[in-house]
Order: structure tokens, then C-alpha cells, then sequence
């Protein structure tokens, strides 16, 4: 596909309030917010969808953030893109797993212009920063003209491509509260190329009491396991409250692979996938565990 | 309905009326004629159409025009001083980083961009800054080191213009 085919009517908006009102006026209208447009413009291409009016957010330039303080933690606004997250020294300093992540998302090119906002409504399961986000007990906000809600990581998406925002709304803003001390938060994907789609991805955060011996919290997310990324809340029941060990890690795989949900794909089957979280989840969750003692 | 799109390419203003639906690459390509700039895969996994926006490379295949609207852009076209070459050019012949140069070009723009930014790179850091980019030719060894010899030669350019 050399080219987007289908005409659309062109509407940018370089302030929230005029994109508030141009979904406001064609919330019945058949219309797609572009960002970077890193996924949406290979799908106009290839006529997955031809929407009638293209709503430009891009040159939102008071979305255009990252900023950070002890009491709210961090706010990522809808315009920043992967590379000024991966780039952040406040993000490098308080949540280095949101770096590092972004070290194996997609090429340099696609993360200079695409948003990690757009990456999460995207929705595509196998997407690189929601598992984290779950981990972080992170929330979106969202923005329509009549009201402004807040809706958890883990409850964003809602099927494969789909989410909980609904027509004439708008997120402008990714939460992540400020981490409480002996944390640990790791991540990993296994993808067949470096910066390709994951076949699994986990992340999970641990937090010990005082002494670093009990895990007082646990936080697991999944990608690529199901048709949405997924919280492992069994997985997270066998590690809290307890002293962590690598049985136990064997044990909460054991859990997390009861919630997941895979499916066959060219690259490999559901069973493999589901083999893969489980030795996943026992690698994080041992390396969460060293960075929280660490902590 | 075309709109209008004014941007700067390669340091001269160009004014033109594009369909909404254009994308960046095709108004390099089919409407100002730069055909230097490659499109490949045409699905965001080549990297070939790069281009650098505001300092930036990124994929002219997968970016609709009228998003640049007002900025600066670089193409393959802007590098060449009249018949010389830029030294990034220079040093992809000299160390036989192409054969058939269709990814050439988009390798050359992440290049540029790599090194205004970062004046010496490592071979791990130029590995992650070209990661992005598919050669089937020459393999990527001599592609690294060809940005490599570019960074001493734009180093040594430097130097002597300083001195």
C-alpha cells in the first residue's frame, strides 16, 4: 500500500478546548483521533479504516509533557512521544523501567513521533507500555466537553483495538503515582526482533516491608497473553504477604498462567505463549526482587 | 478538500495544496520531485523513506504531510554541497556500506541525525540509532563502521574550520 486511498476531511486542533469541541460536534460522526499517527496511518493504508473526519491532536503543544512531583508522582502528557519518555532524566531517575522499555520499542524513527498515549489507545495487546503501567498502578485521564474521568491502566483497554473511551472524548494524561520505598519494578518482552511485537511480555513490581523480607505488594502485568494486556491478581495474591523466594516465583507462574489467555498465532501457538509468560513472569519477578532490596 | 502546506525543505520555503490524506514521503517524492528519499516496506518497518523533521529522523511513509506543516525538513538532497559530497555520503563509499542503495538514503538521514546529536558515537550507540533500518546487501558491519569514519571525518571537518 503506497498510499492512504480514501479521502477524509482534515480537522487540527492546537488547543485541548478546540479538540474538545471538534469531537464534541462529530461524536456521532464517523472520525479518528490521529497523534503520531505511527499506527493509524498504516491502517488507513491499508483500508482497515477509511474514517470520514481525521480529528489532528498533534500540534497540542500543552500536551506536549512529562513532569514529575513526590506528592503526584508522574504525569506523561498525550503528546509525548516514546523518545522524550525514553529521554526523560526524571524518568531514567524515578521510574528507569519506563526507559528501558522504550530501549526495545519499535525503531528511533517511529518513537520520534509516535506518543505513548496513542500507543495505549491503539490497543493493540502485544504493545509495549501497558504492562508496566498496570504494574504501576498508573490512570488515564480522560476528557470529553461535559466531564473529565480517570479510568485505571488496567481497566483502559477493553478488547482487541478497543477501548473505554467512548466517542467525543479525548485522553490527555498518563498518572503514575510516586513510587513508595522498597520498590522494585521490572519488565521484559520476548519478540522474535528486537523492537518487533512481543509474544509475551511481563512487568511486576514488588514492594518489601522495612526489613526487605515480606512483600507487602505485588503488581503483574501481562502483554501479548490475551485480547487485552492483562493484571495477574492470582499471581499477585501468592506473592504478597510472604517472604519471596524463587519456589514461590515458580508458584505464581503457575497462577499467572491460569489468567492469561493466548492465542495461536504464525509465530507461535497459545501453548508456547503461555509456556513463555510463566518463564517470563519467574525472570521479572526475580529481578523486581533484587531491585527492591536494592531499593 | 486540499489545503494549503508551507514548509521549508532542505533551507527553501515551498508552498503547495495537498489532499489532507497525502503523506509526507509523497510530497517529497511526487510533488516537489526529491526522489532520493526511498519508500520501501511502506508499512513503517524499513526505515528507507527517512527523513529528518526539526532535527528529528522519522518515517516520511508514515506521517501525513499537513502534520509538518510550518517545519523544517531534510532530505538526502540537502546534504551535498553543489558536486561535493558531505562527509556522511563520502564515508559510505569509501568503506563500501551499499550496494544497490535503496536503504541508502534513509541510512545516511538517521546518520546525520545520530551525529549532530551525538559527535561520537559508540558502535553499540550507532547500533541502536540505525536499528530501524533494513539493508538485504551489504550487512550492517559496514554500514556501523561507515558511521563510524563519518563521525572522525565530521570531527576533523570541525576542527579544522575552528582552527
Amino acid at each position: 500500500m503506497k498510499a492512504i486511498t480514501t479521502d477524509f476531511e482534515y480537522l487540527p486542533a492546537v488547543t485541548v478546548g478546540e479538540a474538545l469541541d471538534l469531537l464534541s460536534q462529530h461524536k456521532d460522526d464517523d472520525y479518528k483521533i490521529i497523534a503520531g499517527g505511527q499506527s493509524l496511518n498504516t491502517m488507513m493504508k491499508h483500508r482497515l479504516i477509511t474514517p470520514e473526519y481525521i480529528i489532528d491532536i498533534k500540534g497540542i503543544s500543552e500536551l506536549d509533557y512529562i513532569k514529575y512531583n513526590d506528592k503526584d508522582g508522574l504525569r506523561i502528557g498525550a503528546l509525548a512521544t516514546h523518545s522524550s519518555l525514553e529521554r526523560s532524566e526524571i524518568v531514567k531517575e524515578k521510574y528507569s523501567i519506563l526507559s528501558e522499555l522504550e530501549e526495545n520499542v519499535a525503531s528511533v524513527e517511529t518513537k520520534n513521533w509516535g506518543t505513548v498515549v496513542g500507543d495505549l489507545v491503539n490497543a493493540d495487546p502485544a504493545a509495549d507500555p501497558a504492562p508496566p503501567l498496570i504494574a504501576l498502578d498508573a490512570s488515564l485521564t480522560i476528557a470529553s466537553k461535559e466531564e473529565t474521568r480517570t479510568v485505571s491502566a488496567e481497566e483502559f483497554a477493553v478488547d482487541f483495538f478497543e477501548t473505554a473511551v467512548q466517542p467525543g472524548e479525548l485522553v490527555t494524561e498518563i498518572q503514575i503515582p510516586a513510587l513508595p520505598k522498597n520498590t522494585g519494578v521490572y519488565f521484559t518482552k520476548y519478540s522474535q526482533l528486537h523492537g518487533d511485537y512481543a509474544l509475551a511480555s511481563v512487568a511486576v513490581l514488588l514492594t518489601l516491608d522495612d526489613k526487605k523480607e515480606t512483600c507487602v505488594n505485588a503488581r503483574i502485568g501481562f502483554g501479548a497473553v490475551g485480547s487485552t494486556p492483562i493484571r495477574a491478581v492470582n499471581a499477585e495474591a501468592v506473592l504478597k504477604g510472604q517472604k519471596l523466594t524463587d519456589e514461590l516465583f515458580v508458584k505464581a507462574a503457575e497462577a499467572a498462567t491460569g489468567e492469561i489467555s493466548p492465542i495461536t498465532g504464525i509465530e507461535a501457538s497459545a501453548d508456547y505463549k503461555r509456556e513463555l509468560a510463566g518463564t517470563l513472569l519467574k525472570r521479572v519477578a526475580k529481578e523486581a526482587l533484587a531491585r527492591a532490596k536494592n531499593a | 478538500m486540499k489545503r494549503h502546506l508551507s514548509i521549508v525543505v532542505n533551507g527553501e520555503p515551498r508552498d503547495l495544496f495537498v489532499e489532507p490524506r497525502t503523506l509526507l514521503v509523497q510530497v517529497l517524492r511526487d510533488h516537489l520531485g526529491l526522489k532520493g528519499t526511498r519508500q520501501g516496506c511502506d508499512s513503517s518497518s524499513c526505515a528507507a523513506c527517512t527523513v529528518i523533521v526539526e532535527g528529528m529522523a522519522v518515517k516520511s511513509c508514515s506521517i501525513l504531510a499537513m502534520q509538518v506543516n510550518g517545519k523544517q525538513i531534510m532530505t538526502i538532497e540537502g546534504l551535498a554541497e553543489e558536486s561535493k559530497l558531505h562527509p556522511i555520503q563520502q564515508a559510505f563509499i569509501d568503506n563500501w556500506a551499499f550496494q544497490c542503495g535503496y536503504c541508502t538514503s534513509g541510512q545516511i538521514m538517521s546518520a546525520k541525525a545520530l551525529l549532530d546529536e551525538n559527535p561520537d558515537p559508540t558502535r553499540e550507540e550507532i547500533q541502536t540509532a540505525m536499528d530501524g533500518h533494513l539493508c538485504r546487501c551489504t550487512g550492517y558491519n559496514m554500514i556501523n563502521e561507515a558511521v563510524r569514519d563519518a563521525a572522525k571525518r565530521l570531527q576533523a571537518r570541525k576542527a579544522g574550520k575552528e582552527a
